[in-house]
């Protein structure tokens, strides 16, 4: 059993945490916002009553939850220079990082998932509300703006922030472009030194301890912003 | 500029296999087979530890909760090194060096399963008992007063009731493996996303590699998806509201 050199996790504190762990962070929070922004937008076109814009939605959001987000991430990963390339007008691919790379990936992939929510949201809202908005003269967009889209989304709250805990976990999976997020750090790390389950173990427990105080956090929440009805 | 070429598909692997697009097939092939013991495994682990989660005796509630909090809260790719480089080490020593001196796919093989397995039994609990939760309090109570015991009444009475119950979001676990298992690519093993990776860095088609890995995996869901639909409609309770109504949530 011996053998086990538990100060390497000591040593690479700084480098686990203000390299990767900053990655991992920033990554999830700017991800969150633009998949959520995305995903109200889908699921308003989802739930639109013109059927070719529901069905592009639709149509988006099945291909995304259908298709492994390791998949998605190559995909985006070869993608993005030619769509950057594509808007900048330049003659060849751009070159990106695997940041950039993965907040468009991540932001894309996961907009699929809060689509789905903002949906239940969305039509957790009573019909005589958007009924009396449009008796009130507001138009669609205010309609929205004003009094569905406020009440969805605090309906949706606790749904939304577990998603972002999901979405956490799964931005480890830029291991896979070689990204350096807490993971990768973590990885990089054991390799170099070779100590692999130490690094490991103490990347477990990490992701551990932060994914379950913050379920613990949202279950609390949960139960304090509860519409009383 | 990039130039497509979808006659890549039938041209020769470097490795002597065959085409690029067999190449392809025996990736969904290790994708099942992964998936599959993966999914047998979670739905055992599941029903015992979602039923355990549901019964009157404290501390077994408490374990069952230990058990799912431990597994939902740490990444899946973690989980997969966990099973890969850290188990075999806490194994005696014979037993962690024959796991890893296994021949190469088996290597990846066996900790891709376990991992996938407990990784996807934790949310079949979740499943199983919010299932047997759903059923009136009345069905345990018949159950008593039938005379039956505690393990008679799961076993006639609320499990038969609670697995069919539970049968649409089961689907979306089971297509949930077959989509997390092209994690295991990280641990070496050869399955579709894996093999459309390895085609795409020996041919430079990047393009069409990824794109007929996309299609391989939206015509499975799909063959799993009305596979699923069949057996919902003929093992669905009669008289509720979910007979033939509600849809899978994907």
């Amino acid at each position: 059993m011996g053998g086990y050199d538990w100060d390497v996790i000591e040593r690479s504190l700084p480098y686990l945490f203000r390299e990767g762990m900053t990655f991992s962070v920033t990554l999830t929070l700017l991800a969150m916002t633009g998949g959520i922004i995305f995903g109200t937008l889908l699921a308003m076109m989802r739930l639109a009553s013109f059927k070719p814009i529901s069905m592009i939605a639709g149509a988006y959001v099945n291909l995304m939850r259908s298709i492994p987000l390791v998949l998605v991430i190559f995909w985006f990963f070869f993608l993005v220079p030619y769509i950057g390339a594509w808007i900048l007008r330049e003659p060849n691919p751009i070159k990106v990082g695997a940041f950039y790379s993965a907040l468009v990936t991540f932001t894309m992939f996961e907009a699929a998932y809060y689509c789905e929510i903002m949906r239940a949201g969305i039509q957790s809202v009573a019909r005589g509300q958007v009924w009396s908005g449009y008796a009130l003269g507001l138009n669609y967009g205010q309609t929205m703006g004003y009094i569905v889209l406020p009440q969805a989304f605090r309906n949706m709250i606790p749904v939304l922030l577990t998603q972002t805990i999901v979405l956490f976990q799964d931005t480890s999976l830029v291991y896979v472009i070689s990204a350096t997020d807490f993971l990768g750090a973590a990885s990089k790390i054991a390799n170099r030194d070779y100590r692999l389950v130490e690094m490991y173990t103490f990347a477990a427990a990490v992701y551990f301890v932060i994914c379950f105080s913050l379920s613990f956090l949202v279950k609390r929440l949960q139960a304090k912003v509860a519409v009383i009805r | 500029m990039y130039k497509l070429d979808w006659s890549i598909l039938l041209q020769q692997e470097p490795g002597g296999t065959g085409t690029y697009l067999n190449y392809l097939v025996v990736g969904l092939g290790w994708t099942l087979v992964t998936a599959l013991a993966a999914w047998v495994m979670a739905l055992i682990i599941g029903a015992v530890v979602g039923t355990l989660r549901t019964t009157t005796m404290p501390w077994v509630v408490r374990l069952g909760n230990g058990y799912v909090e431990i597994f939902r809260n740490i990444p899946l790719i973690v989980q997969m090194f966990l099973w890969f480089f850290v188990f075999p080490e806490l194994l005696p020593t014979e037993l962690g060096d024959a796991i890893k001196q296994m021949p190469p796919p088996w290597s990846s093989y066996i900790p891709a399963v376990l991992c996938l397995g407990f990784f996807t039994s934790v949310r079949v609990a979740e499943q199983v008992r919010a299932g047997i939760n759903s059923l009136p309090r009345g069905q345990r109570f018949a159950g008593t007063a039938m005379g039956l015991t505690q393990a008679q009444t799961y076993r006639y009475v609320l499990l038969p009731q609670a697995f069919r119950i539970i049968l649409p979001p089961l689907t979306s676990e089971f297509m949930n493996v077959i989509k997390n298992s092209s994690v295991a690519l990280t641990i070496g093993l050869l399955e579709l996303t894996g093999r459309a990776r390895a085609m795409q860095e020996f041919s430079f088609h990047v393009f069409e590699a990824f794109a007929a890995a996309t299609v391989i995996y939206l015509l499975t869901n799909l063959v799993v998806v009305l596979f699923m639909r069949w057996v919902e409609s003929r093992v669905r309770v009669p008289g509720l509201i979910a007979a033939g109504g509600v849809q899978a949530g994907h």
